[in-house]
């Protein structure tokens, strides 16, 4: 026998006897990540292009979902919405100086919860930046002793919560959506339009297909033929849940694309072809 | 066709990987490649199997590292032109050759309480239950108990966190009788305390091998968490009647 010795149960980061390109995936999950928090980062910092109504003051117009909802304004930041459109007026004088007046700062806790304790990302990025492990049956990063999501990262079970918030985000943005559909309380229609109403569609799929949703709407039951209506919407969920990780990147795609769209129109660089006129 | 075959030959205590040179036939699976290299260059070589249909779970094994049953992984998907890896499951100790010693889950299936039906439900027909009150309990049986899920864990495999975690196979089953419609055990302390839920983070390689394409982290070990979440993290879903125990 020409035996070639090998440490099989040898144990580390990356060590595997898989010979296909297991690395593939973290790292395009990896890049997307990253390319991701970079731009939210570097627009969230911008504090400004992040309305359109061409000018028009009444109801209506396109805010980006990165900046929604608008709890404090500073109107003259150039592309900034009408004072009108925000909970609580201007930013209050207490705002530290060194941080941009920015209404994203406010808001990003929730979306970014969600998205951090969410099921299917927990997977994506502690295979891609945690190597724990980076792909099936490859060597995982060493933790002594390994405590899973027991010790610091209980934690997640705050995912919870953070569906709540989630929720509210929802309706918060389909009606971004259909304030996109008006101008200066005028109906019309415009690229924008689509762009924003197609945002709450994705990110409302993503959401009512997350794991905790389905379990709160049904699945915590052992007799389903005991509650036909949460049932129904059960199995309902449970389709949307089953492409979860579809809804998670193609909504995070289009409120990256939602924003540099408002954006790209807000400064002028592109035009925004409606029924109202540019 | 000639392959090259690197199949690990040894013990609990040493081995290394064995060079063989082996025809394979149109058609062939690998542990036919295998019985063949039995029966003419090794018959010493240990093997386990049975049903040779992906129902019996015996022949788990990891080809080109990957955890896969033997008689399921067809030949035509590897090139002549590459070996083929042939190793033991990493997870549990050798006994020789390609058998290993997977003791260790029998035990964790003990630990757990078994079905406890209420008898108040049982009429002259005996126990009665809908279709759709079952639907979720019929994906888990169909586990074969290969231990595949047990295998690519990374909580056993590389973590070696025997001590803390049954693994997906077991949560699987804890699930199959915690949704049981007739079940009145109440098992989600342990399955935090005991069996370990919190150890599993989700990384899904459990469902990526199963080669009865159970949802096993989708549909059983993720609905166990959030389980224990209504029992312990979440005030709110309580009020509203989740996290209660069964009644007993």
């Amino acid at each position: 026998m020409a035996g070639i010795s090998v440490d099989i149960r040898k144990k580390g980061f990356a060590f595997t006897l898989r010979t296909d390109q297991w690395w593939v995936e973290p790292a395009l999950v990896m890049f997307g990540f990253t390319a991701f928090v970079v731009y939210s980062t570097w627009a969230a910092f911008q504090a400004q292009f992040y309305w359109y109504s061409n000018g028009a003051e009444g109801f209506g117009g396109y805010l980006s979902p990165m900046y929604s909802p608008l709890v404090f304004i500073n109107e003259t930041a150039k592309g900034a919405a009408p004072v009108h459109h925000a909970w609580f007026g201007t930013f209050p004088s207490w705002w530290p100086s060194f941080l941009p007046a920015s209404p994203a700062f406010l808001i990003v806790a929730f979306p970014l919860l969600f998205r951090f304790t969410c099921y299917y990302y927990r997977k994506a990025y502690y295979r891609a930046f945690a190597g724990s492990p980076p792909a099936c049956a490859v060597g995982a990063v060493s933790q002594k002793p390994y405590k899973g999501e027991t010790g610091l990262l209980i934690f997640q079970n705050l995912h919870r919560y953070a569906l709540y918030f989630a929720v509210i985000f929802i309706f918060i943005l389909s009606y971004d959506g259909v304030m996109a559909f008006f101008r200066d309380g005028k109906f019309g229609v415009g690229v924008g339009s689509m762009v924003l109403l197609i945002n709450p569609i994705l990110l409302g799929s993503y959401t009512f297909g997350c794991h905790s949703f389905r379990h709160l709407v049904g699945g915590q039951m052992d007799c389903m033929s005991c509650n036909k209506f949460r049932y129904g919407t059960w199995k309902k969920v449970t389709f949307l849940n089953e492409r979860h990780q579809l809804f998670a990147w193609m909504s995070l795609i289009w409120v990256g694309f939602t924003d540099v769209y408002v954006r790209m129109v807000s400064m002028g660089v592109w035009t925004d072809f409606s029924t109202w006129g540019n | 066709m000639k392959y090259n075959f690197k199949v690990f030959r040894g013990d609990k205590d040493s081995g290394g990987l064995v060079d063989y040179n082996v025809d394979v036939d149109e058609g062939m699976v690998v542990l036919d490649v295998i019985h063949r290299i039995q029966a003419h260059q090794a018959n010493d070589l240990a093997v386990r199997w049975n049903c040779k249909a992906g129902k019996c779970g015996s022949c788990s094994c990891e080809i080109n590292g990957k955890p896969r049953l033997s008689c399921m992984t067809r030949m035509n998907e590897f090139s002549p032109d590459k070996p083929v890896t042939v190793t033991p499951v990493k997870t549990f100790p050798v006994i020789k050759d390609l058998v290993t010693d997977v003791s260790w889950n029998y035990e964790q299936n003990k630990r757990i309480k078994p079905f406890k039906p209420d008898p108040k439900k049982k009429d002259a027909k005996g126990y009665v239950m809908f279709q759709e009150d079952v639907d979720r309990v019929q994906e888990f049986r169909k586990c074969i108990e290969c231990y595949l899920c047990q295998d690519v864990c990374h909580v056993l495999r590389d973590h070696d966190r025997k001590d803390k975690f049954v693994g997906p196979r077991f949560m699987i089953r804890l699930a199959s009788l915690e949704m049981h419609p007739l079940d009145t055990e109440d098992r989600i302390p342990a399955v935090r305390d005991e069996y370990g839920s919190g150890f599993c983070n989700i990384t899904r390689c459990c469902t990526d091998v199963c080669p009865e394409k159970i949802q096993i982290t989708d549909n059983g070990i993720i609905p166990l968490k959030e389980r224990v979440v209504d029992r312990y993290y979440d005030p709110i879903a309580r009020i509203f009647g989740g996290g209660k125990k069964k009644q007993k």
